[in-house]
């Protein structure tokens, strides 16, 4: 998957990825995609859970090598 | 979105172990979009007071407890396991091993991300301490009437 902006999250641990998310999404412009780079499997359901609350989309996750790479788009509103 | 959904958070333990939780749940809900607000009272003072200088109190008992029960985010023993600092520091170890913020750093945190801080003043009046005697993150000085006005909005509300 493609995405416009990346956060390495990697050796963090909840909230820390959450929190990291966050900041991030707030800079990004409706539409774009965020790619959070992670390794504490807890982000596999704190992120579809995280996008329900925030109204962003959750479009997946990749798993390669120990890593999860997240994918979050921001929405329209 | 519409208007934002609340969390408020009681931190009436001043253990170190307590507050992360506490603060963990304050950041993640701030992150997700909430107004987060913690009422600190009782032990919960102790994790905003300033780390530096001394804290004054009047009276022998007052000035007693004061000694006792310094308190400061720098300060905080553990709930289990502290062992004289001991395990304090192996818990702390352990910690930035997984790049965990500490007290301090997750009072900053959560300040960024606008979480209100209210200090009870009943238990400072118990205790004998004054406003300099907390770190300037706090927000509010007040009482009960102040959370429950706060609580009876949120959709969250804990006791920690």
């Amino acid at each position: 998957m493609k995405a416009d902006v990346t956060v390495d999250c990697l050796g963090l641990y909840c909230p820390m990825p959450i929190v990291h998310t966050a900041r991030k999404m707030k800079e990004m412009q409706p539409g774009q995609v965020l790619e959070v780079v992670a390794d504490d499997e807890g982000i596999k359901e704190d992120m579809p859970n995280w996008a329900k609350m925030t109204g962003n989309e959750f479009l997946g996750i990749e798993e390669e090598g120990g890593k999860l790479h997240v994918f979050v788009k921001k929405a329209q509103s | 979105m519409a208007e934002k959904e609340k969390m408020t958070l009681i931190l009436f333990s001043g253990e170190m172990d307590k507050a992360l939780a506490a603060f963990n749940i304050a950041v993640g809900g701030a992150s997700s979009g909430m107004d987060v607000t913690i009422f600190f009272t009782f032990w919960g003072l102790n994790v905003i007071k300033r780390n530096e200088g001394s804290i004054k109190s009047k009276g022998i008992m007052r000035n007693m407890l004061n000694f006792m029960n310094r308190g400061g985010a720098k300060r905080l023993p553990l709930s289990k396991f502290h062992m004289m600092g001991m395990g304090k520091a192996m818990m702390q170890r352990l910690m930035k091993d997984i790049n965990f913020p500490q007290v301090d750093e997750l009072i900053k945190l959560a300040k960024e991300l606008d979480v209100k801080f209210i200090a009870c003043t009943t238990t400072m009046g118990m205790m004998g301490i004054t406003r300099d005697a907390f770190i300037p993150e706090v927000d509010t000085f007040a009482g009960v009437a102040t959370y429950i006005a706060e609580a009876r909005e949120s959709k969250i509300s804990l006791f920690i």
